[in-house]
């Protein structure tokens, strides 16, 4: 095949075909501040050996999770990830971005790609689950549309206990649709009685968050009960997988749509991506969910096979009338929490869980006994958030500059909300050392006298 | 029982009284390929002329099913629902889609005949 560049011409042609002036008119959408105007701020170019070693001062200015006690959450878990999990994902038979299409010569993938899906199943007690999303956040606001297909109504409920981040993806992939979200204030309690109230036969999804952002665990039964009683689906979110290693599991509970973020299973933290959308559902509404999915068939000599099944749901096929425009998966890291996922095993999950839990009790004991300090939460898995005199971001940074990376405050989640501005959420894990614990507690009652 | 009357969007409608039952052609099965899905219309929508009321998947593509008459869902064929070939192998008759109460009957005149349809068909080769 030749490759024909295009000319101006060509480009002139196709602008005038669409009513756009210039390259640039294609961007106007973009936000002027998020717009790269000049040429980047870069030095000019030097030797390798130069390259390596100014990068290596600016790698020297982070702080990475391990060096210290740590105890940030809210969406992304420090966990440990096997050796064993690196080695394999690096084999040159998986070590692919691309979604594979043809089973002729990707059943490796693909048989990895169905035992995941088969393992987001019984995490989140559903009974169909997709070969991924991007992550937690945009298969959030997928599901928000899914229910919008179902139901074919327009009102959406948001818990105030759905991460933030979250919420702002679900506002952004609604900006231009004539949905109707409702966003419940964030409050550190549980707010069922607030989502009920507004609850009615218009309503579409009430989405919420399990355990919520502020750690809570929550019994979804009733809001199950109340949303399906108006008609109405129950989508929950996790964003901590490992709590289903202890608590029920959303499907147990009712929900319709379960979606989470898979990051805390095999995969590493790296400054917020990539990361692992979960994506799952009940049968019946498979035809509606998004993303791709791979199934279990036989080949011509009747040998078990797998093969990506029901494509008429996306774009290749179903054009502007797909359930969604998203056209891959995240396969790497859904292999890394595939492999991290069968070395736990059920039991291995379970102690994990136990483990993380553990810590947290440790960590709300600590805390307790600190003048100052209240622990907001009834219910934790392995996420608590406290309430400290004054300007709780303040005191993060301060705790930050001795070495100790105390949580995620309240300003820097919730920027606008002055309400949230002294709290903290603090998260522990089986990374999380009896050291850690007893020096944040430390730091924090020498902070706070 | 009306003669059979077609659209260019090869449904077909037989009224029987104000009801009209509507299917896809035999050349629109034969287009599809194997049925493995088809979605149906509520019962109790009211649409227009032209809407789209459902969508059928074959083996090789997905596409929309458009009402050829206004008026409203009285009754699908659930057996479809079970056996989606049926619209394959019996696309006039067992393999029908919905049923609906025309709301503007003289919208049929505007659909075309077996012969017209015959004649259609030899345009599009």
């Amino acid at each position: 095949m030749r490759y024909l560049p295009l000319t101006d011409h060509d480009r002139q042609d196709m602008l005038a075909s669409i009513g756009a002036s210039s390259i640039d008119d294609l961007f106007v959408d973009v936000p002027e501040g998020l717009l790269q105007s000049g040429p980047l701020d870069l030095p000019r170019h030097q030797s390798e050996m130069a390259v390596e070693r100014a990068m290596e001062a600016l790698a020297k200015q982070n702080r990475s999770a391990g060096e210290g006690p740590f105890f940030l959450g809210a969406g992304g878990y420090r966990h440990h990830i096997p050796a064993t999990v690196k080695h394999l994902i690096s084999r040159g038979e998986f070590l692919t971005a691309y979604t594979p299409y043809q089973p002729e010569i990707s059943q490796g993938t693909l048989q990895v790609l169905f035992e995941f899906q088969s393992q987001v199943v019984r995490l989140t007690g559903m009974e169909v689950a997709n070969a991924s999303m991007y992550d937690g956040s945009t298969a959030c606001a997928e599901a928000v549309l899914m229910a919008r297909r179902i139901s074919k109504k327009k009102k959406v409920i948001v818990s105030g206990g759905l991460h933030p981040q979250y919420a702002d993806v679900i506002r952004t992939m609604t900006r231009f649709t004539d949905d109707d979200v409702n966003f419940q204030a964030p409050t550190p309690h549980i707010d069922d009685d607030a989502l009920i109230a507004v609850l009615d036969d218009q309503t579409s999804c009430v989405v919420v968050q399990n355990p919520d952002v502020f750690g809570n665990v929550r019994d979804l039964t009733s809001l199950a009960e109340a949303a399906h009683a108006v008609g109405a689906l129950l989508i929950a979110t996790v964003t901590e997988i490992v709590s289903l290693g202890a608590i029920r599991s959303p499907g147990e509970m009712g929900a319709d749509i379960v979606v989470g973020e898979g990051q805390s299973i095999g995969n590493a933290l790296s400054f917020g991506g990539p990361y692992l959308g979960l994506f799952a559902t009940r049968l019946r509404y498979v035809r509606q969910m998004p993303g791709r999915l791979c199934g279990e068939t036989v080949d011509s000599d009747g040998k078990r096979g797998f093969v990506l099944t029901l494509s008429t749901r996306e774009q290749h096929i179903r054009r502007e009338k797909a359930t969604s425009n998203i056209c891959t998966n995240s396969g790497l890291c859904a292999l890394a929490f595939s492999i991290h996922l069968s070395l736990l095993g059920e039991k291995g999950l379970r102690q994990m869980a136990h483990i993380n839990h553990m810590r947290a009790v440790q960590l709300v004991d600590a805390l307790g006994q600190i003048e100052g300090v209240e622990v907001l939460n009834d219910t934790f898995f392995n996420e608590v958030t406290i309430r400290v005199p004054g300007d709780a971001r303040e005191l993060v940074n301060r705790l930050a500059e001795l070495g100790i990376l105390a949580g995620v405050s309240g300003g820097r989640l919730f920027d606008s909300l002055t309400d949230m501005a002294d709290l903290i959420i603090l998260a522990a894990t089986e990374t999380t050392t009896d050291e850690d614990i007893h020096a944040l507690a430390s730091a924090l009652r020498e902070a706070l006298s | 029982m009306s003669d059979i009357r077609y659209s260019e969007d090869h449904e077909w409608i037989i009224l029987d009284g104000d009801v009209g039952t509507i299917g896809i052609s035999d050349y629109a099965q034969g287009a599809l390929g194997d049925v493995v899905f088809v979605e149906m219309p509520e019962i109790g929508a009211s649409l227009d002329k032209g809407a789209e009321v459902g969508v059928i998947e074959s083996v090789k593509a997905a596409s929309e099913i458009y009402t050829p008459v206004s008026g409203e869902i009285v009754a699908v064929n659930e057996a479809v629902d079970g056996d989606p070939s049926l619209v394959n192998t019996d696309p006039l008759g067992e393999g029908w889609l919905f049923k609906i109460k025309l709301s503007k009957p003289e919208e049929l005149n505007g659909l075309s005949n077996q012969d017209a349809y015959n004649k259609f068909l030899e345009g599009l080769d």
